[in-house]
């Protein structure tokens, strides 16, 4: 709470001005209108489709097949939840939008944890061959994940991973830590040294400052790592059609496997695509409140 | 009784940069040393090194008579106020400075006791639900001292504590620090590049230069008998004049300075006669703090030397002039070497010499320094106990 109070004290300086001329003012308040309808008209972009899904998920399968969503405009009677009803009844799509929860809420947090503690280490922990260690974990961003998945297959077989959630979770994970860590090492670095070393003769252990000064200041970071990383995850098709099996499938493979080579079955497929886009725009939702600038205001000079 | 002392500690960077070289130092217990230097002088990184942050490349650090060098940061009983605060800028003011005290297990009631105490010293006691962002700079530096004094440390570390703030709180804080020290039997070791601050604050000042230490010894010692060029010309405001003089023995007599084309006479009986006439025939470097300098009448018999106006400073409460005699300058940073050598007189606001004028310098003898060209060491006994 008390940072979304902080976000606004910052920004009165701004809406606050000092005055300048009337040429000046109106220039900008005209580039002002320009971008806002600017970023109007690419927001409509984005958001009809949407809002076509969204319509689509909410009318029967007959009416989707002999009329455009629009047409809800003119008869909002059509609208029903019963799709919604018929896709929680169907157990494979239901299981399959559970999976995707057993397979991104894990790979998230893993990811972010591990992360941050790597991140910790290679920034603020002297060890030898720091340096080395570093440069090789960012190195591997330029690893494709195509190039694991066949050898990763086969030592998924021989561990009896191939096929479980366990083992979508470790690729994620795997291939999720390279960006994590670069991300997160890169804002821990930007920690003014002083912040650092005054906890330390505070009389902190590494523990303790990481959990108690790190971690606070490097929310921003934190929370839009968790952001990519869930997005990534729960959008993944890739990983989750070549590792797991029928009952382990997320949503994307379960949906497809709903495609018909006759008929769209769009009942269905629009009400799982439309609910598989709910959860991380919540999820975006929860964790922007952590974007705040001038998180480090005050702590030194 | 040593509080902390260092015993021949270097500290090479791995590049092989020098940034501390043989320095001892030891500081006893209650005492308030100051570290003083320009930027860049190894100052900081001696701080760094007691405090435990950094690990001396050779020598030791020795605590209360015990070698710390295995000790990390947080077990030394050390505390350090940084330069730039370092306050956790999540954390409201009261639980910066009860930081230390949570990291220490330290019961609740006790904490909330502690804190208001220390706030209360500092007179930040109706601050502590502020977080940092909403403080002046006087009131981040004194939550940043609250905090590093809350836990009872054995010694206090505190690197250009000041050198943030604008000169009227800065000068408000000398005094505070220094009593707060006092009242709590601090150990202090302070590090400054403000020769004011050394002077106005220290029990006894230490003055390095390029990682070497170079004098060590009571404010008024250092500044009235300064070991080296570098200190002389570092301590004191107005700067110390340094200029070229040439040295003739002139047998049973006396010692003649030649100074560009004038001559000054250093008396046989003049204890330290004896030690410039051995660089006779060779060039000294003289030094002549504002007080050895007085106005005479151009000309006149003595130790006079005269000379042109250059250059005028009204501070209101004095002038300076800056008097050409007409001697090279010598600059211990051995930059500028062609800088005339002028002696800067102190006279009264009224007395308002002209631009051009030419005016006769007197020079106390007794108050003038000499130092050896080569490798910018004084000449002569040194005139105190070490």
């Amino acid at each position: 709470m008390t940072l979304v109070a902080e976000e606004v004290r910052i920004e009165v300086p701004v809406s606050g001005a000092p005055k300048r001329g009337v040429v000046s003012r109106l220039v900008s308040r005209l580039g002002n209108g320009f971008v806002q309808l600017l970023l109007a008209l690419v927001a409509l972009f984005w958001l009809v489709p949407v809002f076509g899904l969204l319509i689509a998920s909410l009318r029967d399968e007959s009416a989707n097949t002999a009329s455009g969503w629009w047409t809800v405009f003119t008869k909002p009677s059509e609208l029903t939840l019963d799709n919604y009803a018929d896709l929680v009844a169907n157990q494979a799509v239901w299981q399959s939008f559970l999976n995707t929860f057993y397979i991104a809420v894990p790979a998230t947090v893993l990811v972010v944890v591990m992360a941050s503690l790597a991140s910790y280490a290679l920034s603020w922990i002297e060890f030898p061959g720091r340096e080395t260690l570093t440069v090789v974990v960012v190195g591997l961003l330029v690893m494709p994940i195509q190039v694991a998945l066949i050898p990763v297959a086969k030592l998924f077989g021989t561990f009896g991973l191939f096929g479980t959630i366990t083992g979508v979770v470790l690729f994620h994970v795997a291939f999720g830590l390279p960006f994590a860590i670069f991300l997160l090492r890169n804002f821990f670095t930007g920690i003014p040294r002083d912040l650092i070393e005054a906890a330390r003769m505070d009389g902190a252990t590494e523990w303790v400052i990481f959990k108690r000064v790190v971690l606070p200041v490097a929310k921003p970071a934190i929370a839009s790592l968790t952001i990519f990383q869930f997005l990534w995850v729960w959008n993944d098709m890739l990983v989750a059609l070549v590792f797991a099996d029928q009952d382990s499938a997320p949503i994307t493979v379960a949906l497809r496997a709903q495609l018909r080579q006759f008929g769209t079955n769009i009942d269905l497929l629009a009400t799982g695509a439309f609910l598989s886009m709910i959860v991380p725009l919540a999820v975006f939702l929860v964790f922007q409140k952590y974007f705040v600038q001038g998180v480090l205001a005050g702590s030194t000079k | 009784m040593t509080a902390v002392a260092l015993r021949d500690v270097s500290l090479v960077y791995p590049g092989g940069t020098v940034a501390v070289k043989d320095v001892s130092l030891s500081v006893a217990d209650g005492e308030f040393v100051v570290l003083l230097g320009p930027s860049g002088c190894g100052k900081s990184s001696i701080l760094r090194m007691v405090a435990g942050l950094q690990r001396p490349t050779r020598g030791q650090v020795v605590l209360d008579g015990t070698p710390a060098d295995d000790v990390p940061a947080r077990s030394r009983g050390v505390s350090m106020v940084f330069q730039d605060f370092a306050l956790y800028p999540h954390l409201t003011v009261g639980d910066n400075i009860g930081f230390p005290l949570d990291v220490s297990g330290c019961p609740r009631p006790e904490r909330t006791e502690r804190i208001a105490e220390v706030a209360d010293a500092f007179g930040i006691g109706d601050l502590l639900e502020r977080r940092p962002a909403e403080l002046s700079g006087g009131q981040r530096q004194r939550a940043a001292m609250a905090r590093a004094i809350v836990r009872g440390p054995r010694v206090l570390l505190m690197d250009e504590p000041l050198s943030n703030l604008d000169a009227v709180l800065r000068s408000g804080l000398r005094a505070e620090i220094v009593g707060l020290a006092r009242s709590l039997g601090l150990t202090v070791l302070y590090v400054t590049h403000d020769q004011i601050e050394a002077q106005t604050m220290a029990d006894r000042i230490a003055v390095l230069r390029n990682g070497v230490l170079e004098d060590e010894g009571l404010p008024d010692e250092v500044y009235r008998h300064p070991a080296t060029m570098h200190v002389a010309a570092f301590l004191g405001s107005p700067r110390m004049s340094l200029f070229k003089a040439f040295v003739q023995v002139v047998a049973d007599s006396h010692v003649a300075l030649h100074v560009g084309g004038q001559v000054i006479d250093l008396p046989w009986p003049d204890m330290r006669a004896r030690a410039v006439a051995h660089y006779d025939g060779e060039d000294i470097a003289v030094g002549a703090r504002t007080e050895a300098l007085r106005p005479a009448a151009p000309g006149s018999s003595g130790s006079v030397l005269t000379g042109q106006v250059r250059h005028l400073e009204h501070h209101g409460h004095e002038t300076l002039v800056s008097v050409d005699v007409g001697a090279w300058g010598v600059e211990p940073t051995g930059l500028h070497e062609l800088r005339t050598g002028e002696l800067v007189l102190r006279v009264r606001p009224d007395a308002r010499p002209v631009r051009g004028e030419h005016v006769g310098v007197h020079l106390c003898l007794e108050q003038l320094h000499f130092f050896d060209l080569a490798n910018g060491r004084r000449i002569g006994p040194r005139g105190r106990r070490r």
